[in-house]
């Protein structure tokens, strides 16, 4: 049985520990304020972007000049793993979803007798993948100095994932991030980004009319490059807000557990205390008696 | 009134402008051309240069680099990489693109090494254009 004295330092040691959860909490609120707003404002960027890559991409994917970063370079023996995760800990199954998907991915392709190679963004998933697949790394871009996600970072990781590409070092490249529904469900995601593959839209058949200057490879050959990035980042974008909404809720259930645990722990302490005073006047009492 | 057209200008972080407009000047890959109502539909990808916007409230300029404009009949879109009011762009981030695009033309060879000058000089031209 603690003692009295005991269970008042645990009491307290709860109550602060609910402070910081709750700050952390209302923290994370703000945060993912933020990083709603800015995948709200990066959409439509990325939306017609996509739209006329797939217009573009259905009229020539087909012939034979099509540049290699879409048709691909033939064969899918080598993979890379794009695995993005975030720099922080403390925000509930979210890096550990993240890696649970590209484990399962890459354990499916390494039975194929695959190729994987793996290459993190954000210090999590480093640290969760090194475990098994240290040997697989072929490299880790760190985000840690980073306050605020812009789209220099997405170029700097889609310029490091096309410079292996240039140098024939994959021939298949994913990225595994966590698509963000709401504060309670984020879904990790599996989105293959070389070759590039662009959601077909209904409208994208239209864009046939166009005229294209210069020529509609030179026109794809620029800006299958850029695509990457705006995937990247859109990606990005995404986790960040899948970041927060999951930190958010982790940090709201610990804080209502940190308040049952205290109501536990009260009930606990007044029952001791209410013992001992009883206890107390027993004692008073019998030696009254006695005398 | 003249007729206008709707036109977006947007970079990958945000919206710049959504409004309606007379014409749009654009710094076409193969060179300026200019978007008024009714352009038979075009795609063109974009150089560092200047975007001129004619619209109600005077015309507007923004400086772009990278990306694409798209052209139909009733709008214009311009997706630029990085783009911004020609007033907000500062001798700091001229430099830091130039450097880049330096970067880039030193280490190219051959056919790209063709492509990084001419990128090059576009940032010059651009750069004396906005004066900074």
């Amino acid at each position: 049985m603690p003692s009295l004295k005991d269970l008042k330092n645990r009491i307290a040691s709860v109550k602060s520990t609910r402070k910081i959860t709750k700050a952390m909490q209302m923290v994370a609120a703000a945060k993912l304020r933020r990083a709603q707003d800015a995948a709200e404002q990066a959409r439509p960027y990325a939306e017609r972007f996509n739209a006329v890559m797939a217009g573009l991409a259905q009229s020539v994917g087909g012939s034979d000049s099509a540049p290699r970063l879409l048709s691909g370079t033939g064969s899918d023996k080598v993979q890379l793993l794009v695995v993005m995760t975030s720099e922080r800990g403390l925000c509930g199954g979210f890096n550990s979803n993240i890696v649970k998907l590209a484990r399962t991915r890459a354990e499916k392709l390494l039975g194929e007798g695959k190729t994987v190679k793996i290459l993190t963004v954000g210090k999590k998933g480093r640290d969760q993948l090194k475990r098994d697949y240290a040997k697989l790394f072929v490299g880790h871009i760190d985000l840690g100095e980073v306050k605020r996600v812009g789209y220099v970072d997405a170029q700097g990781i889609a310029k490091d994932v096309l410079s292996r590409f240039d140098a024939g070092e994959f021939d298949v490249a994913t990225i595994f991030y966590s698509k963000f529904h709401n504060v309670v469900s984020q879904e990790p995601t599996a989105r293959q980004i070389v070759p590039a593959a662009f959601e077909m839209t209904g409208e994208a058949g239209a864009s046939s009319l166009y005229d294209y200057e210069p020529d509609e490879e030179a026109i794809l050959a620029d800006l299958l490059p850029r695509g990457v990035a705006t995937q990247v980042f859109t990606a990005l974008l995404e986790n960040g807000a899948s970041e927060q909404g999951a930190r958010m809720s982790a940090m709201d259930n610990a804080t209502r557990n940190a308040g049952d645990m205290i109501d536990r722990l009260t009930i606990v302490y007044n029952r001791s205390r209410q013992a001992a005073i009883t206890k107390e006047l027993i004692e008073i009492i019998s030696g009254a008696e006695a005398l | 009134m003249a007729d206008t057209m709707q036109f977006d200008l947007v970079s990958p972080e945000r919206r710049l402008a959504s409004l309606r407009v007379v014409s749009v000047q654009i710094p076409g890959a193969d060179g300026d051309l200019t978007a008024m109502p009714d352009h038979a539909p075009l795609i063109t990808t974009l150089r560092p240069g200047i975007l001129k916007v004619e619209g109600p409230e005077g015309v507007q300029s923004y400086a772009v680099t990278g990306g694409f404009a798209e052209i139909s009949g009733q709008a214009t879109s311009v997706l630029a990489e990085k783009a911004m009011p020609v007033a907000e762009l500062t001798a700091a981030q001229m430099d830091a693109m130039m450097a880049e695009a330096k970067a880039a033309a030193d280490g190219a060879t051959g056919a790209g090494k063709d492509a990084a000058d001419k990128l090059l000089a576009d940032f010059a031209a651009l750069r004396a254009a906005a004066g900074v």
